[in-house]
């Protein structure tokens, strides 16, 4: 809502400056957006009147104007614009004005006639983008006065943001009332006029639908004059508050609406046929608008209606046939109250978003319309003459939103606000906002006016006098609290022991949109189906994920066209995977690594990171759990990973996550360069932990054997372990795997495994006997189940 | 023969002669070896006469005796210097970086997320979490959004279908918690939000976190309080902090909270739109409809919540000026956040 603040201040004029405004405003919940002069600076540009007009000897277009300034001697200027007209008056700029722009106005010759001055139009006065002649001034103007004078321009327009609840504030009258209440001053209403009738013309108007239009007020004015103007104070404060001039017709309606917020429509009478009829939309209803789009309104839409068919999209736009054009003459002025839910969500259904509907969705005051019909027959019959009917209203006083009267217990204002308030400061707040405030043995009982239909409950109230009292003005208190201890189970990883681990082993954190690339994502996780969007911001973010890696190789593709080759990333986050049972919403943990295993650097060799390389970063997450052995990488193939470089994990049998290269058929298809190596695992895999147990330190020393095999190429370093723990027993503490070789010297189809085997006892020094016997079954077993010889 | 003192001094100047532990040991055998000029005289001792043996055989002795202690500090001295050349020999410099991998960084907004819910979890606040992908109910009609209203219409809400949609604030989780938990609740839920929207100062995504406080006698002055308490510890600075009556339809009163502009320090720049006031929280006290959706009766219990966006806190705490950042990965940016 734009507000000119001379216009404010007719209503109510604190003793306080426009930045002191301002700031009561925004402090009051009116938050300011910002202000702006309401017309840029500029000088010597005075009332002008044109007392003769002769053509330019040499240029058709130009005419040569005698202009009365009140001075001395009228000038002679030269001018341009088409609707330049003896006795017309119209800004004119004297010699030493500076224009917006920074045109300065010189003596002249144009076509060889000398100019002194220049005649303008609004464009050239920054009062409006584009104009096609001069800007009219009231004939009766006097020449010679300032026409920033004349046209009250040294204003400020201030733009206020109004939260939804105050739809009220959508008119100057309530924005008044505010800042009188704020200010504890007088307000100064417009008057309560009633226009008597001098024809006792009318149309007569049928609620079809009282619930959704409970009230309607109409009136006939005949005769008004097509010929007449805006009065350009009213054209200014239309300006000013961002609208435009259409006409006295429209202007008023619009005039009133600024003023009281009770949108009004004012239709050509000699339209009209029969009588109005406000009703629901029915088949076949056809509307063409004022914007010239053409509607088929559904069951849901409340039109006005005549008994031809329809005329308006109630509260949203009225229509192109029954609009007042420059030759209307007799008039229907439209002043209803629509329910805000018949009118909420209706424009935005049509593509519309208008003054009106924008404040019946919001709401209107109820008791408003016969008020806002007085004003306008007012102002028009000023303007544009004319004689009007009796206003005739059709309402529905059981429709009518109810009027509350609400229990306010000081007991509960000092609760809520965690301070008391003087009960004679808040009977003066509640009375300056309008409210009848009666008092009652140990509360008040509070009716708000018709306006404030945002207040129904106690603790709105209670808001109010907060407001008006001050936010900054009430307490700010550490609270008393029963302390407890927040427990912190040793059974569950926390998130951020993961996210540590990751950066410590040279992770990046990422985090990537929930909605994805339906191609990354068909690539990443084909069998899967995934959710999608019915209304995505754009089709590269049309589904949600049900793996973290298109969002992180999508971040890859990103940094490596930034030449960045070492690239080591990881996010947490939810997956959202449609199932049977509904769909899943799942924290999963992932990271992709790519380029050199190690940054580059002078003390250690340059190697492109492999497949061990991250599994060991997953084994590092893993052990988090404190049962690492819980966990296997079991050989299997995903659709996105190399066949032969990929890994389920499991707990316990079950699956929780994956681990291995991105497929270079999918690494092609997404524009990776180079192997990327991937993981995820779903995070309550992973989260629940083994608290430790201690166990008993052997007092002996260890022994330690090593062994080299041959074995075929296809037994597992898994089941190789497996199986030399099983025939290895109590004493063999621990197994490490620390050669692996194939080549030469050793056949195709085999590969050579080196273990070292730590050996221990509880209770006894072991003898080289025991040990030998140990190793022997070790190698017996290994022989057994893979064929295993010694190496030698 | 020579005199004694002669012996000595000779044998003195051949060990500060000898310039390493073989030359050295090589004296030690001349004077004082089986053979050694020491040793001889010492043997021929028996031959003099009784009354002088005492005085020669002590005068050997004690010239024994300076000997020995001259070879043992020679012998140290040139140990010390060998033991100087290796390890000047073996010299590093110790300016080169060290080996191996370094670490990586946290995400500024998980920096950020990670840094509210210590303060909160500090003062006994719980972590909540709810689903992304939520129903309208939660998600708005519980919140005292009915169909219409024109909150809604300031959402931008991404939808599945009429009744499925991405959560446009973390509100809804205030609903799931208040349906399972019995007061006192104290919870903050920080999470991911949706909004259809996308510009320069506009992410499709981005993130919240709610705070929600209920228990038989909450005050507005607890919410002040609180939220006064968290925005001067996260910006580690005595700011201004100032609450200004605001809008939602699911807490009544109402406020919008700004703090001092944190770039100008309150003297008006671009940032703060020439104003000194940044907006970094909306909150207010828990609205009466609310609790009856989820069943608390609101004569005995109130509460506040409340809710900030951490975008916004993270672009203000370390001065990035693009909110795009965020979400483009870009290494070199991440970098930054170690």
């Amino acid at each position: 809502m734009k507000v000119s603040e001379r216009w404010l201040r007719e209503w109510v004029d604190p003793a306080i400056s426009t930045a002191e405004l301002v700031a009561q405003l925004t402090m009051a919940g009116l938050e300011v957006g910002g202000i702006e002069p309401a017309a840029p600076p500029f000088e010597k540009v005075v009332v002008g009147r044109v007392i003769d007009l002769v053509p330019h000897p040499d240029a058709d277009r130009l005419r040569v104007a005698t202009v009365d300034v009140g001075g001395v001697e009228p000038l002679q200027i030269v001018c341009g614009a088409p609707n330049v007209a003896v006795r017309m008056c119209a800004p004119t700029a004297l010699i030493g004005a500076v224009l917006p722009g920074g045109f300065a106005i010189k003596p002249s010759r144009l076509r060889g006639v000398e100019s002194r001055g220049m005649l303008c139009s609004a464009r050239e006065l920054g009062l409006a983008e584009s104009a096609d002649g001069l800007l009219p001034l009231p004939v009766d103007s006097r020449p010679g006065q300032s026409v920033r004078e004349l046209l009250a321009l040294d204003d400020t327009i201030i733009e206020i943001e109004l939260t939804p609840n105050r739809g009220d504030c959508l008119g100057m009258e309530s924005i008044a009332r505010e800042v009188a209440a704020l200010n504890r001053c007088e307000f100064r209403p417009l008057p309560a006029d009633s226009v008597p009738p001098v024809v006792d013309a009318v149309f007569p108007v049928t609620l079809l639908d009282p619930a959704d239009c409970p009230r309607y007020v109409g009136r006939v004015i005949r005769g008004v004059d097509p010929a007449a103007a805006t009065p350009p104070w009213m054209r200014e404060r239309l300006r000013r508050a961002g609208m435009r001039s259409l006409g006295p017709l429209v202007d008023v309606t619009n005039y009133v609406m600024l003023e009281l917020g009770q949108p009004m429509h004012a239709f050509d009478l000699s339209r009209l046929t029969g009588g109005i009829e406000v009703r629901r939309a029915r088949p076949g209803d056809r509307l063409e608008l004022l914007n010239g789009v053409v509607v088929e309104p559904d069951a849901a839409t409340l039109l006005i209606t005549d008994h031809h068919g329809p005329l308006a999209l109630a509260g949203i736009m009225g229509g192109e046939i029954s609009s007042c054009t420059n030759a209307t003459r007799d008039v229907f002025l439209e002043s209803a109250f629509f329910a805000p839910a018949s009118i909420a969500g209706r424009a935005r259904r049509h593509g519309l978003q208008t003054d009106s509907s924008h404040r019946f969705e919001r709401g209107v005051d109820p008791q408003l319309q016969r008020r806002a019909a007085e004003r306008a027959t007012r102002l028009l019959l000023d303007i544009a003459g004319g004689q009007p009917g009796p206003l005739v209203e059709a309402v529905s006083p059981q429709h009518l939103p109810a009027e509350p009267a609400i229990r306010l217990r000081p007991e509960r204002l000092r609760k809520l606000l965690g301070m008391g308030i003087p009960a004679a400061e808040v009977e003066e707040i509640l009375r300056r906002l309008g409210m009848a405030v009666a008092v009652e043995v140990d509360h008040w009982l509070v009716a708000p006016p018709s306006s404030r239909f945002d207040i129904a409950l106690e603790v709105d109230l209670i808001e109010e006098i907060a407001r008006i009292h001050g936010y900054d003005r009430l307490p700010g208190n550490r609270p008393l609290t029963r302390m407890e201890m927040p427990p912190q189970p040793e059974g569950r990883v926390a998130l951020e022991r993961f996210k540590e681990t990751l950066t410590q082993r040279g992770f990046q954190e990422a985090i990537t949109y929930s909605f994805v690339d339906p191609v990354f994502q068909r690539c990443l996780d084909p069998e899967r189906q995934s959710l999608a969007l019915a209304n995505p911001i754009s089709a590269d973010l049309a589904v949600m994920r049900t793996s973290l890696w298109p969002g992180l190789l999508k971040a890859l593709v990103y940094n490596q066209k930034r030449q960045q080759t070492r690239i080591r990333l990881f996010e947490h986050g939810l997956n959202f995977i449609p199932g049977a049972d509904g769909l899943r919403q799942e924290p999963y943990l992932a990271g992709v690594a790519t380029g050199s295993a190690l940054p580059e650097q002078w003390g250690a060799p340059a190697r492109s990171v492999d497949f061990f390389d991250l599994k060991a970063d997953v084994e590092a997450l893993l052990t988090l759990t404190g049962e690492p052995e819980a966990f296997a990488f079991v050989v299997a193939t995903h659709p996105a990973l190399h066949p032969g470089q990929s890994a389920r994990i499991e707990r316990t049998g079950a699956a929780i996550g994956w681990l291995g290269v991105l497929h270079p058929r999918v690494a092609r298809e997404l524009d990776v360069e180079g192997d990327a190596f991937l993981f995820e695992v779903r995070l309550e895999g992973v989260r629940t932990a083994r608290a430790p147990v201690f166990r008993e330190l052997s007092k002996f020393p260890v022994s330690r054997r090593d062994i080299s095999i041959l074995v075929d190429k296809a037994a597992t370093a898994r089941e190789l372990q497996a199986c030399i723990r099983r025939h290895g027993g109590e004493r063999l503490r621990e197994v490490r795997l620390f050669d692996l070789y194939q080549g030469k010297g050793v056949a195709d189809s085999q590969k050579s495994l080196t273990f070292g085997l730590i050996l221990q006892d509880f209770s006894h020094n072991l003898t080289d006997s025991v040990v030998e016997e140990t190793v022997s079954g070790i190698i017996a077993g290994l022989a057994r189940q893979f064929g295993a010889t010694l190496r030698v | 023969m020579d005199p004694l003192p002669e012996l000595l001094q000779t044998a003195q100047a051949a060990i500060a002669e000898a310039g390493d532990p073989a030359a050295l040991d090589q004296v030690r055998v001349h004077y004082l070896g089986k053979k050694g000029t020491l040793t001889e005289r010492l043997k021929e001792l028996g031959r003099l006469p009784a009354e002088q043996r005492r005085d020669a055989g002590q005068a050997i002795n004690e010239a024994k005796q300076t000997l020995e202690t001259a070879l043992a500090a020679r012998k140290a001295q040139l140990e010390a210097a060998t033991l100087d050349a290796r390890l000047a020999s073996e010299a590093l410099d110790v300016t080169l970086p060290g080996r191996g991998q370094r670490p990586g960084g946290r995400h500024p907004l998980s920096r950020t997320l990670t840094r509210i819910e210590a303060f909160f979890v500090g003062i006994g606040f719980a972590v909540a979490e709810g689903p992304e992908v939520e129903d309208d109910f939660h998600n708005f009609e519980a919140l005292n959004i009915p169909p219409h209203h024109p909150a809604r219409a300031m959402h931008d809400t991404f939808y599945f279908d009429a009744h499925t949609l991405l959560r446009t604030h973390t509100s809804p989780v205030q609903i799931r918690v208040m349906e399972r938990q019995e007061p006192p609740v104290r919870v903050i839920a920080p999470g991911r939000v949706y909004r259809c929207d996308s510009d320069l100062t506009h992410s499709p995504m981005f993130h919240q976190v709610e705070g929600l406080l209920v228990d038989e006698d909450v005050s507005f002055a607890d919410l002040k309080g609180v939220l006064d308490d968290f925005l001067r510890r996260f910006f580690e600075r005595d700011l201004g902090v100032r609450f200004r009556p605001s809008y939602f339809p699911f807490t009544e009163p109402s406020a919008e909270v700004d703090i001092q502009c944190v770039i100008c320090g309150g003297g008006g720049c671009r940032v703060c739109k020439h104003s000194g006031w940044l907006e970094v929280l909306g909150c207010g006290m828990v609205h009466p409809a609310v609790f009856e959706k989820v069943g608390i009766d609101s004569e005995r219990y109130t509460g506040y919540a409340f809710g900030m966006g951490v975008e916004r806190l993270t672009m203000l705490r370390y001065g990035v000026n693009d909110l795009r950042l965020f979400f483009d990965n870009d290494l070199r940016f991440l970098r930054q956040f170690q």
